[in-house]
C-alpha cells in the first residue's frame, strides 16, 4: 500500500550518518528500518544519493583496505551537519494542490451542467477507501506505522471536510459560477 | 427466527418516509444492511441519518415504506415482539453512554442479560470477560460517574455486545470523546463487533470514525444518495 511519506532521502541518510560513520549497506538497512515502512530503498538510490552528498561536501569517505563499495565507510562532514540542522528547522510548505484540482473539477462540472454533487460523492468514496486502508494498517502496525498513517489520515480528513463544506455550498457556488460565466 | 440466506440482506429500509410535524426527516430512504458488515451512515446535520437509524432499529415507525429484519416487516410485529427483538438481536451505543448511574459498570453490562433471564453467575462471568476484552476491567465495580468518558463509552459498548446481537446500532459513539479516546473506543468496538460477527450500523459525521466501516451510505435531504449505496 502506498503511504504518503514526503521525505528527502538525502537528508534522512545524512541524519543517520550523524550517529556515526556507516557502510552503504548498513545505511540502507537503517533507512529501511526507520523510514521504509514496507518500501525498501534501492541500492542504486542509496549510492547515487551518497555520491551527490559526497560531491557537495556533505559526506566524506573513510576508505578501508580492499575493493568495492562495501569497503567504503561514509561519514558526515560539518557542512553536512549544518545542512541537516537547517532542514530540520525549516518548516515544510503546506500542500494545497489537491484542493485546487478538486475545486477546478467542481467548477468545471457546474459550468458544463454536469452533476457536481455526484463528483463530490465519488471523491468522498475514494478518500474513504484510502482512509480505510490506512486505518486497517494502523490497527495492525507498530507505533511508527500508526503515526505515519495518522499523518496521512489527518490530511485526508482535511480534504473530506472541504468536500463536505463544498457539497453544502454547491447551490451558492453554482449561482456564482454561472453569473461569472455570463 | 428465520435465517437469511447469504444473499438476503439482514436488514432493509425500503422507500421509508417520516415526518416530525411539518418537518420531513426521511423522504424515501432505501438501504440494505448485510450480516456482519460495518456500515457508516454519513451526511450533514439534519439530513435524516439518525432518524433512518431509529427506523431500522424499530424505535421509530415510518409513515410509509417498510423496514424488514430477516425478511419480516417490523410493522407487522407486535410491540412485545419488537421490544424483545431490540433486547435480543439488537445492541445500541449512543453518543453519551446512557448507562444507569446508580448501578456499577458491571451491573450495567449485565442488565440486558438479566432482563433476558440469564442467571446472575453466568451473566456476571460474560460481562467481566467483555469488560476485560474492552480494557475496562478496572471500572467493573465503579459507578459510571467515577469512570472517564472513554471508559464509560467502552462499558456502553460492552453492554451493547453482551447479548451477542446480530446488529449493533451506534449513533455518534465517539461524539463526546477527544480524538485519542475516540480512536481507542472505535478500535476496540469494531474489533469486538467483527469477532462476534455482528453487523454495525454506525451514524457519524466524523470521517475518521467512518474509516472503520466496510462501506458508507450518504444520507442527504432524507434520502440515501447514489443507487450503489443501496446494494
Amino acid at each position: 500500500m502506498r503511504i504518503l511519506v514526503i521525505m528527502s532521502v538525502g537528508f534522512a541518510l545524512l541524519g543517520l550518518l550523524e550517529r556515526g560513520p556507516r557502510h552503504g549497506y548498513d545505511l540502507k538497512r537503517s533507512y529501511d528500518d526507520q523510514f521504509g515502512h514496507g518500501r525498501a530503498l534501492h541500492y542504486g538510490q542509496v549510492y547515487s544519493t551518497l555520491a551527490r552528498l559526497l560531491k557537495n561536501g556533505l559526506v566524506e569517505v573513510q576508505s578501508e583496505p580492499g575493493d568495492g563499495p562495501e569497503r567504503k565507510r561514509y561519514a558526515i562532514t560539518d557542512a553536512g551537519i549544518t545542512d541537516v540542522e537547517r532542514w530540520l528547522n525549516q518548516p515544510e510548505k503546506p500542500d494545497v494542490y489537491l484542493q485546487s484540482t478538486l475545486f477546478t473539477k467542481v467548477v468545471l462540472a457546474l459550468l458544463t451542467g454536469r452533476n457536481a454533487a455526484d463528483l463530490l460523492d465519488t471523491q468522498r468514496s475514494e478518500h474513504l477507501k484510502q482512509m480505510r486502508e490506512l486505518t486497517t494498517r494502523k490497527l495492525h502496525g507498530d507505533l511508527a506505522d500508526q503515526l505515519i498513517c495518522d499523518h496521512a489520515l489527518f490530511h485526508l480528513e482535511a480534504d473530506l471536510r472541504w468536500l463536505e463544506l463544498t457539497a453544502a455550498r454547491l447551490d451558492q457556488l453554482s449561482e456564482r459560477v454561472r453569473s461569472d460565466a455570463g | 427466527m428465520i435465517e437469511p440466506s447469504p444473499d438476503t440482506p439482514l436488514l432493509t429500509a425500503e422507500n421509508v418516509t417520516k415526518r416530525f410535524g411539518a418537518t420531513p426527516a426521511l423522504d424515501g430512504a432505501s438501504l440494505r444492511v448485510h450480516a456482519g458488515e460495518v456500515l457508516a451512515l454519513m451526511g450533514p446535520s439534519g439530513s435524516g441519518k439518525s432518524t433512518l437509524l431509529h427506523c431500522l432499529a424499530g424505535i421509530v415507525t415510518p409513515d410509509s415504506g417498510r423496514v424488514t429484519y430477516t425478511g419480516t416487516d417490523l410493522a407487522t410485529m407486535s410491540d412485545a415482539r419488537r421490544s424483545a427483538l431490540r433486547r435480543t438481536d439488537f445492541g445500541f451505543v449512543f453518543q453519551f453512554g446512557q448507562l444507569v448511574p446508580e448501578l456499577t459498570c458491571l451491573e450495567n453490562v449485565v442488565l440486558p442479560l438479566r432482563l433476558g433471564g440469564v442467571r446472575p453467575r453466568e451473566a456476571n462471568r460474560r460481562a467481566a470477560t467483555l469488560l476485560e476484552r474492552l480494557e475496562v476491567a478496572e471500572v467493573a465495580s465503579k459507578r459510571p460517574g467515577e469512570a472517564s468518558g472513554g471508559q464509560a463509552q467502552r462499558v456502553a459498548v460492552a453492554r451493547a455486545l453482551i447479548t451477542r446481537p446480530r446488529v449493533i446500532f451506534a449513533d455518534e459513539p465517539t461524539g463526546a470523546l477527544d480524538s485519542l479516546n475516540g480512536e481507542r473506543v472505535m478500535q476496540l468496538f469494531i474489533t469486538a463487533a467483527r469477532e462476534s460477527g455482528a453487523a454495525v450500523v454506525l451514524v457519524t459525521h466524523d470521517v475518521r470514525v467512518a474509516s472503520y466501516s466496510d462501506r458508507e451510505a450518504v444520507v442527504r435531504d432524507g434520502r440515501v444518495r447514489a443507487p450503489e449505496y443501496i446494494a
